[in-house]
């Protein structure tokens, strides 16, 4: 589901939203969401549905680029479908976000030495060895994904695969609690 | 008690209908829904027979409409269900509530494109407030209570329940769910029907404060049966009424106050009140763009108060300067309740007397107008429409196809009871008058139904009237006949320079003859020395469903006009009222 007509979905237009949606885990419930985007012609840039710690809810996590606006009626309507529970727009600076990336790259000779000693930078895990290509897995913000990936391209992508993102909120510790209250007041 | 009953899914579907007090249902049987229309013949359920499932959808609607109550269908698989497709998404855009119940291929063959079978959940996902597909018979009664809870609270509107045909036939233990069971099972349903407080006192301070205000109401007025309350608001503060296609009847034509329709062909009156005021009270409405016009220009001086159930309806077309999320009534009586005490605590009301003044000298210079007919000439379409109007017996329910006859209808007519006014207005539904009048009729039998209709609407599902012949439900069907798409032929005429494109349905069959072989009466009506003798006749026949085709002008064009795209400010009035433009500045 990632935009095709842009190698950088979020350079100059930025207005990636996370949605966090919480709904039933039910038959469909994933086809009612998109559904909604798709009507109004919006594309979603990335997905993740699990179910959460009560198996009788899934989460959804939806990346969308759009602007506030038509953000908001979505969000209305989302809420009006009946699985729905919840949805919490998380605010990028104040979420973690974590994305999960498989990539083959074509690594022979001298050149392997070099793939792995990225992978040993960013904390990357080799999980196949070829005879010509490496499988790397990396998991982490999906920034650091798009640089690890930029830097492997150098060698040849032979193959890469991404997951949606998923995010949960920041928890506020009690120093930061503190200080923001400090300031503010 | 405690014994536990053993039913088969069928009978545990029908007796969940009979459970929620359905007394009538529409529907067509066919091989996946077998099952369920055997239980049927010893239900209290009247089920009515239709010609073709849209009918059955649109009797339901028609239904749901002058009673406030489910309309219910029930047909089987595959076309059937995909031939419901128009009345749901009719049902969703008007906020109709109707429960639907489709059948499925078995489970075992579910996906497996087996014969009549369709995704009709994937299909009606788009048009339908709710769907669900039953897998196990156990799961019925809730499902059934599930439906009908989502379809009548809330913002009304459809639910389908697609049930495979052996869930239908295995056997399950008898459970009705508790209303709490239900209600627990929709964690994510959870209509706000309460307004704010602080917001209602907002709106009735604003209320007080308008010089220019008007009473911008629509279908959810009806919906909510909040027709007294905004009757008493509005007399409270005197503050004129316009009343959206789908209020027509919320608030009573004869009223001092009332203002008629506004939009793209409201009268000028309604459309010119509503973009010099300096307030609008929305009640029930949705910013509708047939309303709204270029919706930059629309109503630029206006504050607005919104009072919506469904939250996406704020601020989807216009932002509000106070949204009200709740139920009609309940909000409305808030705000009445709020003005008093404001005027109680001293608060005066800004003078609207200059308003009023200025919005009766528009009425009194714009009224609808047309020309009438030279002597030989064709009748003209509102010509016909006041006589069938004047001499339409009291409480008569009127009902409308899509086109010029419609807003013909809804203008020329005076609604003075809601409830009493059943059109498709979203989604714009030729064909819908014939099957949603005998749903109309099936739900008011004291009550005389006419159906103003299209010639090309009523060669769309005309053949429901054999299901008002075989079933006793006696309507009465005025066919306008321009022998034309009127409406389409006046956008080609005004805006594609008179270049006419498929639009001309000369060679129609002969009505008369069409209505006598439905065992309807047929009558026709070519000259207006005829037309009262003809309509008092139609009038008088409550044995049977009446025909009555009037040959009417083909040329005639429906005004005022918000040509699509343009400002309301620049309404085109009926050519005779053009010279007097000036006052409506």
């Amino acid at each position: 589901m990632r935009t095709i007509n842009s190698n950088n979905p979020f350079g100059d237009s930025y207005q990636h939203h996370i949605l966090s949606v919480l709904v039933q885990n039910r038959p469909g419930v994933l086809a009612r969401v998109s559904g909604l985007f798709a009507r109004r012609g919006y594309n979603i840039f990335s997905l993740a549905v699990a179910p959460t710690e009560d198996a009788d809810y899934s989460r959804i996590t939806i990346v969308v680029d759009i602007s506030e606006t038509p953000l908001e009626q979505i969000v209305k309507q989302l809420f009006k479908l009946i699985d729905v529970v919840r949805i919490t727009e998380l605010d990028p600076r104040k979420s973690v976000e974590r994305e999960l990336m498989m990539v083959t790259v074509s690594a022979d000779g001298d050149l392997r030495g070099q793939v792995v000693e990225l992978a040993n930078i960013f904390e990357a895990k080799i999980l196949a060895v070829g005879g010509d290509s490496l499988t790397i897995s990396l998991d982490g913000h999906p920034e650091k994904l798009d640089d690890f990936e930029e830097l492997l391209r150098n060698y040849g992508i032979v193959e890469s695969q991404r997951t949606g993102r998923v995010a949960l909120p920041k928890l506020e510790r009690e120093a930061r609690t503190r200080a923001t209250k400090g300031k503010t007041s | 008690m405690s014994t536990k009953e053993t039913l088969t899914g069928a009978e545990a579907l029908i007796r969940s209908l009979e459970m929620e007090n359905v007394e009538i249902m529409f529907g067509l049987p066919g091989g996946c829904i077998l099952p369920a229309y055997d239980p049927l013949l010893k239900s209290s359920i009247r089920h009515v027979l239709v010609r073709h499932e849209q009918g059955a959808g649109h009797m339901a609607e028609g239904y749901a409409h002058v009673t406030g109550r489910p309309g219910v269908v029930m047909v089987t698989s595959g076309p059937a269900a995909t031939n419901m497709v128009t009345p749901l998404c009719n049902a969703f855009m008007d906020s109709i509530p109707l429960v639907c119940i489709t059948g499925q291929v078995s489970t075992t063959a579910l996906g497996t494109d087996a014969f009549q079978e369709c995704d009709t959940v994937g299909i009606t996902r788009s048009v339908t407030k709710h769907n669900e597909l039953v897998m196990r018979p156990d799961d019925i009664p809730m499902a059934v209570r599930q439906a009908f809870l989502i379809a009548t609270t809330g913002r009304p509107g459809p639910v389908l329940l697609d049930m495979p045909k052996d869930v239908l036939q295995q056997t399950m233990t008898w459970h009705w769910p508790t209303d709490q069971e239900v209600l627990d099972s929709l964690p994510g349903y959870k209509p706000t029907t309460k307004g704010h407080p602080k917001m209602i006192k907002e709106a009735a301070k604003l209320i007080l404060e308008a010089e220019r205000p008007v009473l911008y109401i629509g279908g959810g007025v009806l919906k909510a049966h909040a027709a007294e309350i905004v009757k008493e608001l509005a007399e409270l503060t005197q503050i004129p009424v316009v009343t959206t296609l789908m209020g027509r009847g919320a608030f009573p034509d004869n009223h001092s106050l009332c203002l008629g329709m506004p939009g793209m062909h409201g009268n000028a009156t309604a459309i010119t009140a509503m973009q010099k005021a300096d307030l609008l009270i929305a009640l029930g409405v949705r910013f509708d763009d047939r309303v709204t016009g270029k919706v930059a220009t629309f109503a630029p001086y206006a504050k607005i108060i919104h009072v919506d159930i469904d939250p996406a309806e704020q601020g989807k077309v216009r932002k509000p300067d106070v949204p009200i999320v709740g139920d009609c009534r309940q909000v409305t009586e808030e705000i009445v309740k709020s003005v008093k005490e404001l005027l109680h605590e001293g608060t005066t009301q800004a003078d609207v007397g200059p308003w009023r003044s200025k919005v009766s000298g528009w009425q009194e210079k714009f009224p609808v107008a047309y020309d009438q007919a030279e002597p030989g000439e064709r009748l003209k379409p509102q010509f016909c429409l006041e006589r069938l109007r004047d001499l339409a017996p009291e409480g008569t329910i009127v009902v409308a196809g899509v086109g010029q006859h419609q807003m013909w209808a809804s203008l020329f007519w005076r609604f003075n009871e809601p409830y009493t006014w059943v059109n498709s207005g979203g989604l714009g539904t030729m064909g819908f008058a014939v099957p949603a009048a005998i749903g109309a009729k099936a739900a008011r039998p004291d009550r005389t139904v006419w159906a103003i209709d299209g010639d090309g609407c009523f060669q769309m599902t005309a053949q429901e009237l054999v299901t008002a012949t075989t079933e006793g439900i006696h309507v009465k069907i005025a066919i306008l006949n321009n022998t034309y798409l009127g409406m389409v032929r006046q956008w080609q005429e005004m805006f594609y320079g008179e270049r006419y494109s498929e639009v001309n349905l000369a060679g129609c069959p002969d009505f008369v003859k069409w209505a006598e072989a439905m065992g309807c009466v047929g009558l026709r009506v070519e000259s207006a020395d005829e037309i009262d003798a003809v309509i008092a006749q139609a009038n008088s026949i409550n044995d049977r469903s009446v025909v009555v085709e009037f040959r009417v002008d083909e040329f005639e064009k429906v005004f005022p006009m918000i040509p699509p795209g343009t400002s309301n400010d620049d309404v085109m009035l009926h050519p005779s009222q053009e010279d007097k433009r000036e006052f409506l500045k």
